[in-house]
Order: C-alpha cells, then sequence, then structure tokens
C-alpha cells in the first residue's frame, strides 16, 4: 500500500473542482489519469502532492497520514505542460541541481544526469543554456529533471503534449522503461486514450472533477463501468445509440432489427444504449453476430494503413474505422457491418450490463 | 484558386550562404494543383513553417521561384498573393461577437455587407456557429475559438489558397478529431487549394491527397499519396516518420539479387536492383509482418496491447523487429520465425529506396 487518497474532496469557492475521490497507487506501478482538460488531472495530482490541501478527506503516504503536509515536505517530483527550467544553469546543471541538493556524491551525480540525458535525448545538449534550446528541448529537460532523483511519486501532467508526434511516440515507449525497477509511484496525466494504452500500467478516467474508474488499463478500456468512462477512454469517439432488446433481436434506432448476439442475449427484455467502437465496425462481416449500417458516405480519411470513414445512417453519423484502404466515394450509399458481439450494452444509469 | 507552382526554390536566413548547411530550406519543386488538399508534414525545425512562409510572402527566397497559375510571384507581398492563413493559437478579437470576427476578413476587403451576411451564415452552418453569432467570442472555448479561426480562413471566397499551420495542436484529442473531420468535409465541399503544415502524421494523411515529408535537415524526401508513402518509402526517413510504430529498418546483406538477414534469405520487392555499394538495409513495416512456422528466426521481447492490436517486439540478429497482432488473435510468445511480405520489403542504400532514383 501506498498512496491513498480516502474520500478527498477539494471545493474552490462554490464550485466543487474534485468530488469524492477514493483512489490507491501502489508502489513501483505506473499510473494513467485520463480526462479531458479541465476534468479534474491536474488538480488531483496537486492535491496528491500537497501543493493544494483537500476541502475534507485523508490522504495517507505508505500509511502515514500527509494530509496537509506541504509539498517541499514531501518527496515528490512534478513537471507540468508548460516546462520551467532554470536559465543561467545549462542543461547538465539543470537535470543535477535536485541532485546537489540531495547532497550526492559528483560521481553518482554523473552517472544519473548522463542515464537522463540518454533518455531523453539530451546527450549532445548538456552545455547548452535553456535560451539555446528548442520548446521540445527545453521540455525534455524539465523532463529529465524530474525522473533523475528517486522521488517517492513523480507526477507528469501532459509532459508530453507540446513535443513532436514521433518524439512522443519514442518517449512514450522508454519512460515506462527507465522507472521500470524503481519504487516511486508514477503518476501520468494525458487527455489521448492512445497514450493511455500505451503505457499500459493502471488507469484512472476522470469526467468533470469525478475519478469515474481506477484499474488496470487494458481491462478499464476493454470493460469500461459505464458510457462515461467508455466515452472518455475512446478515440475515434464510441459510436452509441438506444435500442431496444427483444428476445434474439436488438430493435435499433432506425427501426432495422440486429441479432442481439452473445452479449446482449443474456440480458433481461428492454431499453438499452448500445456503444460500438469505430473499430468493431466495418465494410466486411467480422464475428457471427452482424448488425447492418446502410447509409451515405460523408467524410473519408485514409491514412495510408487504415480508413476512417463517416457514414450518415437516418440522420445519425456513424464511424468506422478498418485496416487497409477503402476510397468510398462521397456521397455514395454503403453498408457497413457491426461486430455486436464486441458492443457494450449501457443501462438506463448509464452502467455497463453486458 | 490557384494552381501553386514552387521552382528550385531554396531559402538561408544567413545573408551569404555557403554550404549546404546554411539553407534552411534544401532546393525543392513542386506543384501543387488547384483545389487539392495538401500537409507539409516533418518534425520541429524541419523547415515547414519557411516553406509555408516563401508561399504567403512574408519571406522573400533567397533562389528559386514560385508562381500561382503561372504568374511570377516570388517578390511580391502578402497582400498581393492573396491567402488566408490558419495559425496554431487561435486569433479572434475576444469582445466582437462571433459574427463580426467571421465578418472581419470581408469587411476589411470592403465587401457588401448583404453579400458579408450570406458569406457570414454560410460558413458558420458549416462549422455549427450558427446559434452562437451574436454571443461574444471571450465567452468561447478553446476549440469555440480555433473554430473561428478556422471560419475566417474560409469565409473569403476569392482567395487563391488557404494555409493551416498545426491548427489542432491545441486541441483536445476528441474535439481535434471533430475538427479535423469537418475540415475535410469543407475542403470536400469547397473545394479551395488547401495546404496544412504539421508534424502529426495523423492529422497530414487524413487531411490531405498529397503529402510532402520533410527531415531535420530541411530537405523534401518525398511527396505523395498516403497510401505510397505508407507502402513504399522513398527514404528511411518517411518509413520512420509516417506509421506508429515506424517501419522495422534492419541490417542487411544484398548477394546475387537476394537480400540476407544473418545468413537466413528474406523476401524482398526491390532486391534485384540494389547495387550492394553504401549502407544496405531492409525496411518492413510492422504491419506487413506476420509470425509464421519458418522464416527469419525472432525472439519475442514485449507485447504491448493498445486495445485494438498488439505491439509484438522481436529481436532477430540482434535487431529489433515490431509487428502487429489483431485483436482477437493469439499473441505469439518466446521463440518464434517471422515472414515478410514480399510485395511491402525493400532495400535502402544509403537511406534512400534501392532502384528509385534511377
Amino acid at each position: 500500500m501506498s498512496l491513498e487518497l480516502i474520500d478527498v474532496v477539494k471545493r474552490m469557492g462554490v464550485e466543487t473542482h474534485i468530488h469524492p475521490c477514493s483512489l490507491v497507487l501502489e508502489d513501483a506501478t505506473f499510473n494513467v489519469l485520463l480526462g479531458t482538460t479541465l476534468a479534474g488531472k491536474t488538480t488531483l495530482m496537486q492535491l496528491m502532492a500537497g501543493i493544494l490541501q483537500p476541502t475534507s478527506g485523508t490522504i495517507k503516504f505508505r500509511g502515514r497520514n500527509v494530509t496537509g503536509v506541504a509539498v517541499q515536505k514531501r518527496n515528490v517530483s512534478m513537471v507540468y505542460q508548460q516546462f520551467i527550467n532554470y536559465p543561467n544553469f545549462d542543461v547538465y546543471e539543470n537535470i543535477a541541481s535536485p541532485l546537489r541538493v540531495a547532497g550526492m556524491t559528483r560521481v553518482e551525480i554523473d552517472k544519473r544526469v548522463i542515464a537522463a540525458a540518454e533518455l531523453l535525448r539530451l546527450r549532445p545538449m548538456l552545455k547548452r543554456k535553456p535560451s539555446e534550446l528548442s520548446g521540445g528541448q527545453q521540455q525534455r529537460t524539465a523532463i529529465a529533471r524530474a525522473v533523475v532523483k528517486d522521488s517517492d511519486l513523480i507526477l507528469l501532467d501532459e509532459p508530453l503534449a507540446n513535443l513532436d508526434y514521433k518524439l512522443r511516440e519514442e518517449l512514450r515507449d522508454e519512460l515506462p522503461r527507465f522507472f521500470a525497477g524503481r519504487n516511486a509511484i508514477v503518476v501520468y496525466a494525458t487527455t489521448e486514450p492512445s497514450e493511455a494504452l500505451l503505457f499500459g500500467g493502471n488507469t484512472a478516467t476522470l469526467s468533470a472533477g469525478s475519478v469515474t474508474q481506477f484499474g488496470p488499463t487494458v481491462a478499464t478500456y476493454r470493460r469500461p463501468k459505464d458510457l462515461v468512462t467508455a466515452q472518455v477512454f475512446s478515440d475515434p469517439p464510441i459510436n452509441t445509440a438506444r435500442c431496444i432488446k427483444n428476445d434474439t433481436s436488438l430493435v435499433m434506432f432506425d427501426g432495422k432489427s440486429w441479432p442481439a448476439g452473445e452479449a446482449a442475449a443474456k440480458l433481461p427484455d428492454g431499453h438499452y444504449t448500445i456503444g460500438i467502437r469505430p473499430h468493431h465496425i466495418s465494410p466486411r462481416v467480422q464475428g457471427d453476430a452482424a448488425g447492418i449500417l446502410e447509409g451515405r458516405v460523408l467524410i473519408t480519411e485514409l491514412s495510408g494503413s487504415e480508413s476512417i470513414i463517416h457514414l450518415d445512417v437516418g440522420g445519425v453519423t456513424w464511424v468506422s474505422q478498418f485496416p487497409g484502404i477503402h476510397p468510398f466515394t462521397v456521397g455514395s450509399t454503403a453498408s457497413f457491418y457491426v461486430d455486436i458481439n464486441r458492443a457494450l450494452f449501457f443501462g438506463a444509469n448509464g452502467e455497463l450490463v453486458s | 484558386m490557384a494552381e501553386i507552382k514552387i521552382e528550385n526554390l531554396r531559402h538561408s536566413y544567413l545573408a551569404n550562404p555557403k554550404s549546404d548547411a546554411d539553407y534552411a530550406l534544401k532546393r525543392v519543386s513542386l506543384t501543387w494543383k488547384d483545389g487539392g488538399a495538401y500537409a507539409l508534414l516533418g518534425p520541429s525545425g524541419c523547415g515547414k513553417t519557411t516553406m509555408l512562409n516563401l508561399v504567403s510572402g512574408l519571406l522573400t527566397p533567397t533562389e528559386g521561384k514560385i508562381s500561382f497559375d503561372g504568374r511570377d510571384v516570388s517578390m511580391t507581398s502578402p497582400e498581393e498573393r492573396n491567402i488566408a492563413q490558419v495559425f496554431q493559437f487561435p486569433v479572434i478579437y475576444d469582445t466582437m461577437t462571433v459574427f463580426d470576427n467571421l465578418a472581419f476578413p470581408l469587411r476589411n476587403r470592403k465587401v457588401p455587407e448583404a453579400e458579408i451576411d450570406a458569406r457570414v451564415r454560410d460558413i458558420a452552418q458549416m462549422l455549427d456557429l450558427s446559434a452562437s453569432l451574436s454571443k461574444r467570442a471571450a465567452g468561447l472555448t478553446a476549440d469555440g475559438k480555433q473554430k473561428i479561426s478556422l471560419g475566417r480562413g474560409l469565409v473569403r471566397a476569392d482567395v487563391n489558397v488557404i494555409m493551416f499551420d498545426e491548427p489542432l495542436t491545441v486541441i483536445d484529442p476528441h474535439l481535434k478529431w471533430q475538427l479535423r473531420s469537418k475540415l475535410k468535409e469543407l475542403h470536400q465541399r469547397v473545394g479551395c487549394t488547401m495546404i496544412y503544415v504539421t508534424h502529426d502524421q495523423t492529422e497530414a494523411l487524413t487531411f490531405a491527397d498529397q503529402v510532402v515529408v520533410m527531415n531535420e535537415d530541411g530537405e523534401v524526401v518525398q511527396s505523395g499519396t498516403p497510401i505510397e508513402l505508407f507502402e513504399k518509402p522513398r527514404h528511411i526517413f518517411v518509413g520512420y516518420f509516417i506509421g506508429s510504430p515506424g517501419m522495422n529498418v534492419l541490417p542487411c546483406e544484398v548477394r546475387g539479387g537476394k537480400a540476407f538477414i544473418g545468413g537466413s534469405e528474406v523476401p524482398a520487392e526491390n532486391a534485384s536492383s540494389a547495387t550492394g555499394y553504401g549502407k544496405t538495409e531492409l525496411g518492413v513495416r510492422p504491419e506487413f509482418v506476420t509470425i509464421a512456422n519458418e522464416g527469419l528466426a525472432a525472439e519475442v521481447v514485449k507485447v504491448s496491447d493498445t486495445g485494438r492490436f498488439r505491439i509484438v517486439e522481436t529481436r532477430s540478429h540482434g535487431a529489433t523487429i515490431k509487428l502487429l497482432v489483431p485483436e482477437g488473435e493469439p499473441a505469439p510468445e518466446g521463440l518464434t520465425h517471422l515472414a515478410f511480405d514480399r510485395a511491402h520489403t525493400q532495400i535502402y542504400e544509403d537511406g534512400w529506396l534501392a532502384g528509385a532514383k534511377s
């Protein structure tokens, strides 16, 4: 057991920024906070760090109550999306600064600075001042400084958001490796579902100040507890529609009938919301229960390896994403097939029922 | 609207450039057809904004010529080139209404009010802004503001080209997705020449019919359709930069028109075109590698589940080879063999696709 948030609430004036939140983050784990801008990710991190104090609730660290203990008295590192560096130190000294404060030996400092610089591709820039670096290099310097010391808690608030796509991809691959074998709790905030999936570890999904679910990343993605979590954790957005389950079939929003499939067969008859991720809709039948979507092609996006097709079905837009290139003509009529066995079904309160 | 022709364009920020390294943009010739959707894709500092500024007239080229519909515009001012630009951060007037913001570029050019009204309403409708036309822009969210910027770029009917410089970088993914689709839809509807500058391959590939890829040295390494860039990268940089994960690049040997990795023969589409000189490498995308009963021996070292598919990382003869396994199929473990799809496996010499330069 390591960092524990028990019924933590944060209010500022009349506004509630964090609704009652209970989370346990274990030592040596990588944890993602996933949510849109203003979902509460940064506030939650600042509460974890002790930069903000909760309005009510308790925060425990390794069993000790640390509620109200200031950030300076905790062994915490944090990186923000907007990077901060010491302008008159070169890159080496910027990275080394927390180690010098900790009184580490010169040899040990050198070893660690080089390893962090290596990870963040800063080896050739160690002698430069921040003003002589690009934005991306400055951000990498800030990340290197945060990861160089043995903090108990490392908080990374969208640290890669301002970096180039490809560099981001490489760092996503390497950051977890860098932390592997350390005892620190790493918390990483992002707005991107794909980033959470690449990191693995655990994910907490946030929406409007509430943690909607917390668990192993892939399991949370595959089995979101409710519709809100499914929406937070889908990119492209999940397709949703109202339907009525009747024995072995589904009566869809447009009056068409789809087979209920394995997933819905066990459900009592009645009204549900069906959620289908775009990659479970394809121009070819997948699986042994297929729903048919017939409509007009609105937009075609071809990424080289994949096609994304937007389809208008009776005034409702559906999105399909599938491997390979199928150049549909905009305005033409097309049929797509939904893999119902991979669909998610939500009940009246938005809870996942099948 | 216009066809844009770039001939032997080269630019240096230095007064007296001497070597090739002094040029931020290396020599390039390109034609952008009237009504096309184009993207300039490359890492930070690769010269894409330099190129954009040369086309828009904010910079005067060191060498070369830019023409719009056959008319040389290299030395003309941005105003004369009649271009609309949309930037990374929304440029809007907070105190004005959404309507007045959208009308601004038209009023500036003394377009009659009746025409302005029709045009603004049309654009607002395309961008789903009709309901907020009378609201002050200050109250809008970040993506709402960026929509106004896009709208202002699109509102003038007479522009030669609309240029977008990283327009979606500051937008959240789910909204980015909507705006990207919107832009694509608008291009399909208005048919104006559009140039989109980005470092994000997904944005470039989904938006553009033709993508110009630039490397860190300010050199255009390939211009092609998304499919061409994906299936036949002309340079290993394109293979690496496009695709997630990028193309596997492996040291190899070519003897007698056949390719070998660590002594095992591997199929390669252009092996017979290889000269055997220079640094010889084999490129194959993770999408075209499969697990097989025989073939190149490899060991699985890591499997990451991305939801839609798993990325399987293997080691073979000292090199890392990644492949993709679709959802629902078993992931391999331990020792295995890999097969490459011959039609999508290429030999590169000193970074360039063997046989492509002839």
